[in-house]
């Protein structure tokens, strides 16, 4: 247990305002010197600190409340901070150093920070105190428009701006119908030019919402609660909720009755103090050199700024960077930074994609990007933004730079990324939501020198590893060592040996056990761990087919059940539906085992085929059993091995087919399933060029055309989109079963365990996967053969074998109750 | 002084009930109990909630005397209940003794 901190040695410090700037700040201050201060905090609102930025996200129900806090009642504790949450201070006084809440409590401080954020700006308009009008700034107001979504239709959003379209957009998800008033001819002409307003209001309306531009709000209407709006030039619209979002302006009316400096914001130097040297503000509230901010990157700044300076630093100061805006509305992606539009002395880029609904602007200066406008595709939004605040000379690469960092740095001049110049705000793992700057602290300050000890403490690439390049040239850059090229990764801590050199060994000496690959390659665990003995199975499994036993107990518990774990603990089955087709039979059994089982969703799948979900653990083997009565197998839903082949109608149906795409679909699923491969693997064939099965965004994707079939290969839809590679044509159907069984051992053979095709590609190149499959017909024809060598030991379907054999029993049934 | 408090030892399965480097679930009135053995034969019993976000244990990977969550690969000290550093967290431990094949486990 943890006992409560000695009081009498401590500074007290208050902070007003339990938002992201005040806490974010306690964050800051206790890293850097956890036992100064005894902290009290006052929050109006009745709740623990959230992410506001989030609110958004909430209304739209893409997240929870709970998704949202960030700090929850259990760190307060932790930290001895007490928190009035629901209590609002109501007065300063500076003189005698106390505040006073509206509850009447009145405490003392030696430090004071002010973290009071904004209001809702209110405008001068009639029928504004009517029920159903309210702001979009707290959870209150989104309790207020979800509940009103429950209940009523028709919503106005007075506000095009930004956190105006997030609100119409929020409560058109929740089903209602919503118009949008702005007061200006486009929307968010603050952040984004002309073009590319047009583009969103395209956009926007086309999803439903409607607009009246140029539009002054006379007047909300209504007795007993609100019924419409009237414009000013006359036009009017209905409305059940009416939602104000024109802007916030910085609350600083404590400040004022403490006798602050206060302009629009509470007046603060570079150091983030007031003008009473006890005093601090941070986050909207301040006004800094004459500016207010309402981002967080600058906000994370401020905070880390007073932190330094709570803590009795005195070096630190705040300098306002460039930001950037981004808009959170599901699939529109709006990215902009610096000027909107090029004056006398700047240079305009612009490259509209029609098709694609795309549109870039960069405006240059002196061969510089001073600004940049993005819609549609964002994804180099910030390296822009980067050339922007870094004022890179980018006269070498200006012709080409409007297409993409891709196009441009393949041709050549590309800087390379500079850590150095990283600010320390930059999200470098979106998963787990870790900054450059976490990182160099946790390397600093605690030493850190391996990767590996980089990613456990700061949880930075633990999760999807996209980022994990990214961490390695921060470590390397923090410790002042020649960045070097990525070293081929070991299989894990337990050994020092790189993927390559534990397959080589297997097949060089003979090794079949897990045990004997241990041995022979000095191992530091006796059984290994949780990284290593998956991929140690899998490889054994892919070289000694038939003879090596596979270790359920090194696989993942979705491969050792079959199924797939839900996070409420039940499990899915998702049958295998041959190309995406079933009989009334199968359609019937899946019917009765989901009513028998009283399941709680049947879904289709992305892979065209029907999931059954919320089965518990101890009922799949007799649901299994069901569903194999009727001559459903697994379908490998929850596999590192073949998962479905989509297929669309093709020449059987559709006017636009060439051949049959169903039953090449089929077929290749014969051939395949069953088997396991390094990582999930995809494929999909279409009957034609229009794709409708998506082929090229597969593992191997087949496009049928009427001289034969082009093969695809190394695509993926995932966290990383990558478009398939063309392998080659080929005439006939059986060729194809063979250059894909080809390619599948191929990468069976040779790709890293957890590699999908698509980063094993980039690694090997289309050049030498050709020359393997394509040029060389012996090697094909040989690795063919492998693949069907295994195939033969691999497909029994795992569900009958549980079903009716009882292979695993243990699995399904847990020992008997303690009472 | 010491205060001994009387443990109540009750039978829950045999060895051979649960394979080397698995696990097996025991229900209880205070939540899942995940019961693993490793592969020098010794039994380990803690409650099947990691720290972490609440991933059922039993369903890991179990390593020297450790398992690895399934959910984050939080991994978890089965000797203490103690999460590996750098996380930081723990599992309440549960005693269990191995006589004569048998498992007992002490009902609390």
């Amino acid at each position: 247990m943890s006992s409560s901190a000695p009081t009498t040695t401590r500074e007290r410090l208050i902070v007003i305002g339990n938002g992201m700037a005040g806490m974010r700040t306690v964050e800051e201050l206790l890293k850097l010197d956890p036992t100064r201060f005894d902290i009290t905090v006052f929050g109006a609102e009745p709740h623990v600190n959230y992410d506001r930025i989030m609110l958004s996200s909430v209304l739209a129900g893409e997240k929870s409340v709970d998704d949202i806090v960030i700090n929850s009642r259990e760190w307060y504790a932790e930290n001895h901070i007490t928190l009035h949450a629901g209590d609002a201070a109501v007065s300063i006084d500076a003189k005698a150093r106390t505040v006073t809440s509206a509850s009447g409590l009145t405490l003392p401080y030696d430090r004071l920070l002010l973290a009071t954020g904004s209001k809702p700006i209110v405008p001068p308009i009639p029928g504004l105190n009517l029920p159903g009008v309210c702001a979009f700034r707290d959870l209150k107001d989104v309790d207020t428009m979800i509940d009103a979504a429950a209940t009523y239709r028709r919503a106005v959003v007075i506000g095009g701006g930004l956190l105006g379209l997030e609100a119409a957009w929020g409560l058109k998800r929740r089903g209602m119908d919503v118009s949008v008033v702005h007061l200006m001819p486009t929307l968010m002409e603050r952040q984004l030019d002309e073009a590319a307003a047009r583009l969103l209001q395209h956009d926007l309306t086309e999803r439903g919402i409607s607009f009246f531009t140029d539009g002054q709000t006379e007047e909300v209407t209504g007795t007993d609660r609100v019924t419409g709006i009237r414009l000013a030039d006359g036009r009017a619209t209905d409305a059940d909720l009416v939602v104000v979002a024109i802007g916030i302006r910085p609350d600083v009316d404590l400040a004022r009755t403490a006798g602050l400096d206060v302009n629009r914001g509470i007046v603060v130097g570079d150091n983030m103090g007031t003008t009473d040297p006890d005093i601090f503000a941070v986050g909207e509230c301040a006004e800094h050199r004459g500016q207010c901010v309402g981002l967080v990157a600058p906000i994370w700044d401020m905070a880390r700024v007073c932190a330094h300076h709570l803590a009795g630093g005195d070096a630190m100061v705040y300098a306002a960077q460039a930001t950037a805006t981004r808009l959170k509305i599901t699939g529109i992606d709006v990215y902009s930074a610096g000027l909107l539009k090029a004056g006398e002395d700047e240079d305009e880029i612009v490259l509209r994609d029609k098709r694609r609904g795309s549109y870039r602007k960069l405006i240059l200066r002196e061969g510089q990007v001073v600004g940049t406008v993005l819609y549609g595709n964002v994804t180099d939004g910030d390296w822009y933004f980067d050339l922007i605040r870094r004022g890179t000379d980018i006269s070498d690469i200006s012709d080409r730079m409007i297409i993409s960092r891709a196009a441009t740095q393949s041709g050549g001049a590309a800087p390379a990324l500079d850590i150095a110049a990283m600010p320390d705000d930059t999200q470098i793992c979106g998963c787990n939501g870790v900054c450059k700057g976490a990182i160099v602290e946790a390397i600093t300050t605690k030493n850190l020198t391996t990767y590996d000890e980089v990613k456990s403490h700061t949880k930075a690439s633990a999760s999807c590893g996209t980022c994990a390049p990214l961490v390695r040239e921060i470590l390397a850059a923090t410790l002042g060592i020649e960045v070097a090229a990525p070293a081929i990764p070991t299989l894990c801590k337990c050994t020092a040996c790189t993927h390559e050199d534990i397959r080589a060994a297997i097949t060089t000496q003979s090794l079949k056990t897990q045990q004997q690959v241990r041995a022979a390659l000095g191992w530091t665990t006796p059984d290994g761990c949780a990284s290593c003995r998956p991929a140690l199975n899998y490889y054994l499994l892919c070289a000694w087919p038939g003879e090596y036993q596979d270790d359920s107990r090194s696989r993942f518990i979705n491969e050792r059940v079959h199924a797939n774990v839900q996070k409420d603990g039940t499990y899915s089955v998702i049958p295998r539906m041959w190309g995406g087709t079933a009989t009334p039979g199968e359609l019937a059994a899946i019917a009765s085992v989901a009513s028998k089982y009283n399941v709680a969703e049947i879904k289709i799948t992305g892979g065209q085929r029907l999931g059954i979900y919320g089965i518990r653990k101890q009922d799949l083997p007799a649901v299994w059993g069901e569903l194999n009565e009727a001559g459903l197998v697994s379908g490998h839903a929850y596999a590192k091995g073949l998962r479905t082949v989509k297929t669309c109608v093709g020449l059987e149906w559709c006017r636009f087919g060439t051949q049959d795409s169903t039953t090449l679909g089929k077929r290749l699923e014969r051939m395949a399933w069953g088997n396991w491969t390094p990582h999930k693997f995809k494929m999909a064939v279409s009957g034609c060029p229009r794709n409708c099965a998506e082929s090229t965004i597969k593992d191997f994707g087949v496009i049928c055309v009427d001289s034969g079939f082009d093969l695809l290969v190394a695509g993926n839809g995932g966290i990383e989109l990558r478009g398939t590679d063309k392998l080659c044509s080929v005439a006939t159907e059986d060729e194809v079963l063979e250059y894909a069984a080809a390619y599948m051992q191929l990468y069976r053979e040779e790709a890293r365990y957890l590699d999908r095709t698509a980063p094993w590609m980039e690694r090997v190149g289309i050049d030498y996967v050709r020359a393997r499959i394509v040029h060389d017909a012996e090697g094909r024809r040989a690795l063919q053969a492998r693949f069907l060598h295994a195939q033969s030991f691999l497909q029994d379907d795992p569900w009958a074998e549980r079903a009716k054999q009882g292979v695993d029993a243990h699995e399904f049934t847990p020992l008997e109750a303690l009472t | 002084m010491t205060t001994t408090t009387t443990l109540n030892w009750v039978q829950v399965c045999h060895l051979a009930d649960i394979l080397p480097l698995g696990a097996r679930v025991i229900p209880s009135p205070k939540g899942e109990i995940a019961i693993f053995r490793c592969t020098d034969d010794s039994v380990f019993a803690i409650r099947n909630r990691c720290p972490h976000k609440h991933g059922p244990l039993s369903e890991g990977i179990v390593h020297g005397h450790r398992v690895a969550c399934p959910l984050h690969s939080w991994v978890i000290d089965l000797e203490t209940g103690e999460a590996a550093a750098p996380d930081i967290g723990c599992t309440p431990k549960i005693p269990v003794r191995v006589e004569n094949g048998v498992v007992w486990l002490a009902a609390a």
